[in-house]
């Protein structure tokens, strides 16, 4: 009798799931299970690899209906870390993310195209360096579900690729250097 | 004649204050020439390591010149200066110490920022005591170039005084910086 009302409420459960809209979660920068990096290219020979240690996001997700999906991004342009103090410094500075006038970068997305196995494209408003510009991150859906400590969590990682200059970025670093390609991994609680 | 003594400096220290004098001014014009220093510049990475690297060595020299001062006599005042003239000289000299100090210092505080040490010439490594992260690299480059600029104007009303008390006042302030006296 008792497994049976466990099975009942488990079923319960479940189609209550099913039927629930998108849940909102909450990126984890607690445990930082959530990285933003980037790669661009020195001087065609290598590449330098970095990422922003702070920023914050969130997310709707509902797996039955991706394509309603939401996520915003908010990134503390000061925390960008190439492990090398005085590169991170020029970084800061006026010939690139001018930190001081730009704090923050941000990535609202607009629309969310399915493209089937667990993949879409996000497309949404990237602010990076004072200019708004359109790009698409293409994303895909990790894994979800219950964690080991009683909440519930769905991750995805993403990659887009932008031009500095199309954001005004001063320097030119040159030819093999115009691009940078952007990686995110990450994973929300939900609420 | 190697220390000072009461009459006049030594040459020790003498040699140390024209050393000292050369690598303020010169690591003042390789800062200005290096910042704006474009990527593909031979000397985009050689000019910043030879100005930390000539840094680091002012810190260990200006360190040892106060030492110095402090084990050796003191020379008097050049007597014909006026009570105002000597006091004056004497605050103007612990101004201009503590402005090195803080300048060497605040440029240390920059490359240091993330734990990483100084290599000097490729001699010895000065580790990185404190890294204090972005905010302050940043604000330690600001205060290394705002007090850069204030100690080579510091230093250069510091050399035409000296001028001055050569040619107009006719006095010996100069010369006891050129020689010892006998």
């Amino acid at each position: 009798m008792k497994k049976l009302l466990m099975a009942a409420a488990f079923a319960g459960a479940s189609l209550f799931n099913v039927a629930a809209l998108a849940d909102d979660y909450q990126f984890d920068t607690e445990g930082q299970h959530a990285f933003i990096q980037f790669k661009i290219g020195h001087l065609g020979f290598s590449y330098i690899v970095g990422q922003f240690n702070q920023f914050d996001g969130s997310f709707s997700y509902d797996e039955s209906n991706p394509a309603a999906s939401k996520v915003s991004v908010t990134i503390d342009t000061s925390s960008v870390d190439t492990n090398h103090a005085e590169r991170d410094k020029h970084l800061r500075s006026a010939d690139f993310l001018e930190v001081d006038k730009y704090p923050e970068a941000t990535f609202v997305s607009k629309s969310v195209k399915p493209m089937g196995d667990g993949k879409a494209q996000i497309v949404g408003d990237f602010t990076f360096h004072g200019v708004t510009k359109e790009v698409v991150i293409d994303a895909t859906h990790v894994g979800g579900g219950k964690d080991p400590w009683g909440g519930v969590r769905q991750g995805f990682e993403g990659t887009t690729k932008f031009a500095l200059k199309d954001f005004g970025i001063p320097k030119d670093l040159g030819p093999a250097s115009k691009e940078v390609e952007i990686y995110m991994s990450f994973e929300g609680v939900r609420q | 004649m190697f220390r000072n003594s009461s009459k006049g400096y030594g040459w020790l220290t003498i040699l140390i204050h024209w050393v000292a004098a050369l690598a303020i001014f010169g690591l003042f014009g390789l800062g200005v020439y290096m910042v704006d220093l474009s990527y593909y510049d031979p000397w985009y990475h050689d000019a910043p390591e030879i100005h930390k690297s000539i840094g680091m060595l002012l810190i260990i020299l200006v360190m040892f010149r106060l030492l110095w001062r402090w084990l050796n006599p003191r020379p008097h005042p050049v007597e014909s200066l006026s009570r105002l003239e000597k006091s004056a000289s004497e605050w103007v000299h612990r101004g201009l110490y503590l402005i090195i100090l803080i300048t060497l210092v605040m440029g240390y505080l920059i490359p240091t920022a993330e734990g990483r040490g100084v290599n000097v010439f490729g001699l010895f490594e000065v580790p990185a005591l404190y890294a204090g992260g972005e905010d302050m690299a940043d604000l330690a480059g600001e205060i290394h170039e705002w007090l850069a600029w204030a100690l080579v104007i510091f230093a250069a009303v510091h050399g035409i005084a000296a001028l001055k008390h050569h040619f107009i006042d006719k006095d010996k302030t100069l010369v006891r910086m050129l020689r010892p006296e006998k």
